[in-house]
């Protein structure tokens, strides 16, 4: 029996929550990788030592040549157990290393339970796990039939209420008008709602509607997308250099996303856009994907080492964000519980290894333009600042020992070094070296020139350096440039002129070649259509987001479920593979990824059935009555509260404060962080100046991320390191945070503009009414139970502790903000900034109820 | 559980945690064990954890020397190389070399460095270290250390996460996730810098994918010690205290009504932000320290008051329960000129990093703390020459170098392992980073294959899928 056929005929929570069911032991779980690890070598596919085999259920029962092994039920009559134990003289297995009193303790249990086998091998005429629920194909099942019909507002509540029907529960109440304004508002946009009260008029599904057009959509959902493809504005290892033109990558997403870019061709474009017959700027844009590879360009690099390291990176990411299978284990050896060999793992490498780092331009509207009529300048400038310090001269020389030291290695160190590092500094710096300088293109002439006049040090006498000049040129030059009206430039790849073979790398060792191999996709899933001789980058972007692959669907609309509900209907949405967690709603699932892909792999279509069903719109509060039985929330009985992410607390808080800059997209920003922060980098060498005007006060999405010193509001709320696919963020709740948004200067400056904002939308108003306005603002509601009270009581004794101290009642609210001149009195104003202060750090203001 | 029983058990946790600190936790994870806390996420992540068995170490003090310091100038002495000094050694004792600049054809580089026997031991140490002479007795020497890197970032995540790759959790992370801390009113694990930062920057404290509850809190050398620690200007100490009652009782009314334990945690850490805003100053002030204690560190003594400053800090965070600090020192990286550039770092560092041990055994608390020094990797035995008429250095050496651990089970006054006589390579009793990981979890009561963390699908570790506990190591 597999997986789903067994929870749905237990009906138990214990089979679909294996958490929850940790006391008993699981075959695919437990047993399965012991034998994996200790048995199938020669009891498995290959090998039936004995008339043996333990991979496969109906072998394993039949057992070997001596009977059976395993008596299910009774692990004391399994001769298994007294053959791992050593037991009545018989040889011990397995020969050599033993299995641990543990490993064989989880056998016996597993024995006594009853050896139910739940994992691959089911029988012996079905491929290894084909019967496992993430490689099946999809089908759209039928909507169930449900009692109480009502409730149901779209198919996904069918799904759910059937469930909870079966186990006699019903569904929660609907949450009021203003948390489900607040709600969908900050799910959809990661915005508050601009009017509740203008929001809460309008028909519900309407207020869906506008918010999947609004423009904020996009910069809500890259987060998650950004995530998972690691996306930051620098290299990551040691000098951590900065990627001035990532953010054209991170743009498109946004406006991908915004104008519902079906998620074929989403995947397509980032997979290989460059390959699209025909393709555009904006597709050569999308296969910056790649580029979010961390980068190593320390001295003494082996540049082949960290190549490889990035092909292999950008494998296990592809994987993870479309397959949600982590196939890193199999860079060294078969996967111990997945169904995916080295070989396997070698042919999808073989996808990434053919590519090659390229800056493109790609120009943002109106660029072009003041481009072309300023380059025939800028050319004829920089032409004579190279003639000034008579660079045509000395560059060629130095390019010819250059290429010869290339050739001649351990002769004259310097130029060793120097050709060494030309490689880690500049990108393809080796290969723009060796075309010919009429063949290059200006940029690349310009890239390398600059280079040669900052490098020449290394290989000429510091008195003959100082003699060329090339400091001061080089100053030129940069002021030439930054005058310069360029284009925006993006991050892409292209095919590498020479393609590399590609191997299977015993122990994943990059400088170790086994077997040669050519690209393909794993075995235990459908092959791709490809032409002969061998499937092109092309054809694995179409294959990835086709109906016949099983898992890119699914994946991708749990993640969007993820979204909503704080955990997937696949709980761990980073594993669809034998170690993932059974789905909670199997149909639901299925029904979903066929919706979306019968759709045109529409987005939006999912994100809309999502937050209008009536299982979304459900209360938050915790039931008593399901505490005991469903702790985690699987059976979704009820909404969850959930923290929100860090981009939001930051967006909702300068949104509230009135000082948020919501201009759409764009190069990355630098709000203010206190001194010494950056200072933690390498030798000190990253830089954080401030980003000028209200470009401190941009959303969240758009502050620079700098891999070794990430900006600290953002870490210290769960946005994790972007090194590796990240599918769920953590939800921490630390001190940490409590200091941070009590006390950075940031923050506090927003308690401000809310004190601000507040008094000034509300001239001449009594201070209930200022607070309605300031709960309406913060939390889309108006107070309740004692909190006016507590609050006003606050405001008195606030006061109190002011009274008799101008400097701090000015430090809270500089007075020359209160335009008006009211209210008047410098304390009030300031307890004001307190109320603020207060409000933006509620439990509930940083949560989605 | 029921929400009305989920809050009786926060009124007790906060009435522990305010009343018994330490000891209160360890009544809050034992009732927190037995009740079940349902959602994984509500637990405080840094409430105690039991060990995998007794533990000889509490506390882990990492004095972490990043860029590598020279291992046959400092601890490792060579007299052999003498014979072949300004020679270059035949190819086929170069064979192995993992080299990241120069060429196996570089000329070997004797040490100027004299050696003494230290202390009843014998340990040799050399003439830059004198304070360490004085403590050789306390601590072991591991002469045959070995990694698998050659370049400093990689070398960096690989001592610290077990891994080249950046982005796995480091070893201050995986002992607070594995243990937890003692400490309520400080982070469980604290770095603290001085000199240049260092290669790998925040992936060296990282927590990677555990929560970041665990990563490593940089203590800052100027302004607030911990970020956004002081109130913002103008907010007093009364006016903070008003303003967290008030915000106490409005989320006390929104847990009553939603019943989400997640607020009472929220609670309970806004209540420890505002005791940590009393606590580390308190940390900080050294006016309770004797003349003689802070002169024995060289505190306001140059050059090594930024040095010394950092490890009494350590001393005191140790003693108030933080489970690990991290002392980054950089930069060892010495190309060029390392006679010079050994000195300098070993004027700041030794004095301080002697008195640590010596303090910490007069105060009983070297039993409990364990104390590791040293980089990523070590220094070549040939030199290095970037220009002409530059003075010379050392590459970078991964195959046998030099660490120094002292105090929480290890047995001091020895020297264990051996590299050759020309210092290619270890060639007795190795002692690769992941041995040295599983050795330090070991001492801290955990067994580094049973320490994991379940992402993506795989359990993993510290030591990745190799290590073994070291046994020359342990007293």
């Amino acid at each position: 029996m597999n997986m789903t056929a067994k929870v749905l005929a237990l009906g138990t929570f214990a089979a679909v929550l294996p958490l929850a069911s940790a006391d008993k032991v699981s075959f695919s779980q437990d047993v399965e990788p012991i034998f994996r690890q200790h048995c199938l070598i020669c009891h498995g596919e290959a090998l039936q030592q004995s008339g043996l085999r333990l991979d496969r259920r109906d072998s394993a029962m039949r057992g070997g040549n001596s009977g059976t092994v395993v008596e299910p039920g009774d692990p004391a009559a399994s001769a298994l157990i007294k053959r791992l134990e050593g037991a009545g003289g018989l040889q011990q297995m397995p020969p050599g290393r033993h299995l641990s009193e543990a490993e064989i303790e989880t056998i016996r249990t597993w024995i006594a339970e009853g050896a139910a086998w739940d994992g691959s091998g089911e029988s012996q005429d079905s491929p290894a796990t084909a019967g496992h629920w993430g490689f099946r194909p999809i089908r759209r099942p039928a909507v169930p039939q449900v009692m109480d019909t009502q409730w149901v507002r779209n198919p996904i509540d069918a799904f759910v209420l059937a469930r909870l029907e079966t186990e006699g529960l019903n569904p929660a109440a609907e949450a009021t008008a203003p948390t489900l304004v607040r709600r969908a508002s900050l799910d959809l946009t990661g915005l508050p709602p601009e009017h509740s009260t203008v929001s809460r008029d309008l028909p519900y599904e309407e207020l869906v509607e506008r918010l999947l057009e609004s423009d904020h959509f996009g910069e809500r959902w890259a987060t998650q997308w950004l995530d998972l493809v690691r996306y930051a504005d620098s290299d990551g290892y040691e000098k951590d250099s900065v990627r001035p033109h990532a953010w054209r990558y991170r743009q498109w997403v946004i406006e991908a996303l915004n104008r519902d870019m079906p998620f074929d061709e989403f995947t397509i474009d980032q997979i290989a856009g460059d390959l699209v017959p025909e393709s555009t700027t904006e597709q050569r844009v999308a296969t910056g994907f790649y580029r979010n590879t961390l980068k190593n360009r320390e001295g003494g690099v082996k540049v082949e080492e960290f190549r490889f390291e990035e092909v292999v990176d950008r494998t296990n990411t592809v994987a993870t964000v479309w397959l949600g299978l982590s196939m890193e284990c199999a860079r060294c050896h078969d996967h111990k519980y997945d169904p995916i060999t080295q070989k396997d793992y070698y042919r999808m490498f073989a996808f990434f290894n053919e590519l090659d780092e390229v800056d493109i331009d790609a120009p943002m509207p109106g660029e072009v333009g003041p481009y072309l009529s300023a380059k025939p300048e800028f050319d004829r400038k920089l032409a004579a600042i190279y003639e000034e310090y008579n660079v045509p001269e000395l560059i060629g020389p130095w390019t010819e020992k250059m290429l010869w030291a290339s050739e001649n290695p351990g002769l004259e160190h310097e130029w060793d070094t120097s050709w060494d590092i030309l490689a880690l500094y500049l990108d393809d710096g080796q290969r723009i070296l060796r075309t010919p300088p009429e063949e290059r293109h200006w940029r690349e002439d310009y890239a390398l020139t600059e280079w040669f006049l900052r490098n020449y040090s290394r290989v000429v006498s510091e008195e003959d350096y100082k003699a060329t000049g090339f400091k001061e040129a080089v100053q030129e030059v940069h002021a030439l440039v930054d005058s310069f009206p360029d284009v925006t430039r993006a991050r892409a790849i292209q095919i590498a002129a020479k393609r590399p073979k590609s191997h299977v790398h015993p122990a994943g060792q990059w400088d170790e070649l086994g077997e040669e191999v050519s690209a393909g996709t794993p075995a235990v899933l459908p092959a791709v259509a490809h032409g002969p001789p061998v499937p092109t980058r092309l054809a694995l972007g179409r294959w990835l987001a086709s109906p016949e692959n099983p898992l890119t669907a699914r994946v991708t609309v749990n993640r969007i479920w993820q979204g909503y509900f704080g955990t997937g209907l696949v709980a761990t949405s980073d594993n669809f593979g034998l170690r993932g967690e059974a789905p909670s709603h199997p149909d639901l699932l299925d029904w979903l990824a066929a919706e979306f892909i019968d759709s045109g792999w529409s987005l939006k279509h999912v994100h809309r059935l999502i937050a209008t069903s009536a299982t979304y719109r459900q209360d938050s509060a915790w039931r008593e009555d399901l505490a005991a039985i469903d702790p985690a929330n699987r059976l979704l009985g009820r909404q969850v509260r959930l923290r929100l992410p860090a981009e939001t607390i930051r967006d909702t808080s300068l949104s509230v404060s009135g000082l948020l800059d919501p201009t759409v997209g764009g190069p990355s920003v630098r709000p203010y962080q206190p001194p010494g922060v950056a200072e933690l980098s390498y030798g000190s060498s990253v830089k954080w100046p401030t980003s000028p005007g209200s470009d401190g006060y941009r959303r969240g999405v758009y502050i620079h991320f700098q891999r070794t010193t990430p900006y600290p509001f953002l870490a210290n709320f769960d946005l994790q390191e972007r090194n590796v696919a990240l599918c769920t963020r953590t939800r921490s709740n630390t001190p940490l945070q409590a200091l941070n948004l009590l006390n950075d200067p940031v923050f506090f400056e927003m308690a401000q503009g809310l004190a601000f904002r507040v008094l000034t939308e509300t001239p001449g108003q009594a201070f209930e009414q200022r607070l309605d306005r300031a709960f309406d603002l913060c939390l889309a509601r108006d107070p309740r139970g004692t909190e006016r009270e507590l609050l006003h009581e606050y405001f008195i004794r606030q006061r109190a502790l002011l009274e008799d101290d101008e400097q701090a009642a000015r430090d809270w609210f500089p007075f020359e903000l209160a335009g008006r001149g009211e209210p008047t009195d410098r304390t009030a104003l300031a307890a004001w900034v307190g109320i603020s202060r207060i409000l933006l750090n509620m439990d509930e203001f940083i949560t989605r109820e | 559980m029921t929400s009305a029983q989920y809050r009786s058990i926060q009124t007790r946790r906060s009435f522990l945690d305010t009343c018994a600190g330490g000891l209160g936790t360890v009544g809050l994870a034992h009732l927190m064990g037995i009740e079940g806390v349902t959602a994984a996420e509500s637990r405080d992540p840094l409430a105690l954890r039991n060990p995998h068995f007794a533990p000889q170490a509490k506390n882990l003090i990492f004095l972490f020397m990043a860029g590598a310091p020279s291992q046959m100038d400092l601890f490792d002495p060579k007299p052999g190389l003498k014979e072949w000094h300004g020679e270059a050694l035949p190819a086929s004792l170069t064979k192995d070399l993992n080299l990241a600049f120069i060429k196996p054809t570089a000329k070997v580089l004797a040490s100027p460095r004299e050696f003494s026997r230290c202390g009843q031991s014998g340990t040799e140490i050399s003439d830059y270290l004198p304070h360490l002479q004085g403590v050789a007795d306390d601590i072991c020497v591991v002469r045959s250390m070995q990694t698998d890197q050659v370049n400093h970032h990689p070398g960096q995540s690989m001592l610290m996460s077990g891994s080249p790759l950046v982005g796995r959790p480091t070893v201050g992370a995986w002992l607070t996730y594995g243990l937890g801390s003692e400490s309520r009113n400080l982070p469980g694990f604290v770095v603290l810098s001085s000199g240049r930062g260092a290669s790998g920057g925040s992936s060296n404290f990282s927590s990677g994918f555990l929560p970041s509850s665990y990563a490593g809190v940089p203590f800052r050398k100027s302004g607030d010690p911990i970020l956004y620690l002081s109130n913002p200007q103008g907010v007093s100490r009364e006016s903070q205290q008003l303003s967290l009652e008030t915000l106490r009782l409005l989320n006390a009314e929104n847990q009553e009504r939603t019943g989400d334990p997640q607020i009472a945690s929220r609670m309970a850490n806004y209540e420890l932000a505002f005791r940590m805003q009393a606590s580390a100053p308190e940390l900080l002030d050294f006016s309770d320290e004797s003349q003689s204690t802070k002169d024995s560190y060289g505190i306001e003594q140059e050059p090594t008051n930024a040095y010394g400053t950092n490890c009494l800090l350590a001393r005191r965070m140790v003693e108030r329960g933080v489970r690990v600090v991290m002392l980054i020192h950089a930069s060892w990286d010495d190309h060029t000129n390392l006679d010079e550039g050994l000195k300098k770092n070993c004027d700041i560092t030794d004095k301080p990093a002697a008195a640590l041990v010596r303090d910490l055994k007069q105060r009983g608390l070297l039993d409990e703390t364990l104390v590791v020094w040293g980089g990523e990797f070590g220094r070549t035995s040939l030199g290095q020459l970037k220009h002409v008429g530059d003075k010379v250095g050392r590459d970078h050496h991964p195959n046998g170098y030099s660490m120094w651990l002292a105090g929480g089970g290890v047995k001091g006054g020895q020297a264990v392992g051996a590299t050759d006589d020309l210092a290619l390579k270890a060639v007795e009793d190795p002692v690769h980073v992941h041995d040295l990981q599983a050795t330090v979890l070991h001492l801290m009561g955990l067994d580094h294959e049973r320490l994991t963390y379940r992402h993506m699908g795989r359990d993993f570790r510290l030591t990745d899928v190799s290590g073994a506990v070291v046994n020359k190591l342990l007293a």
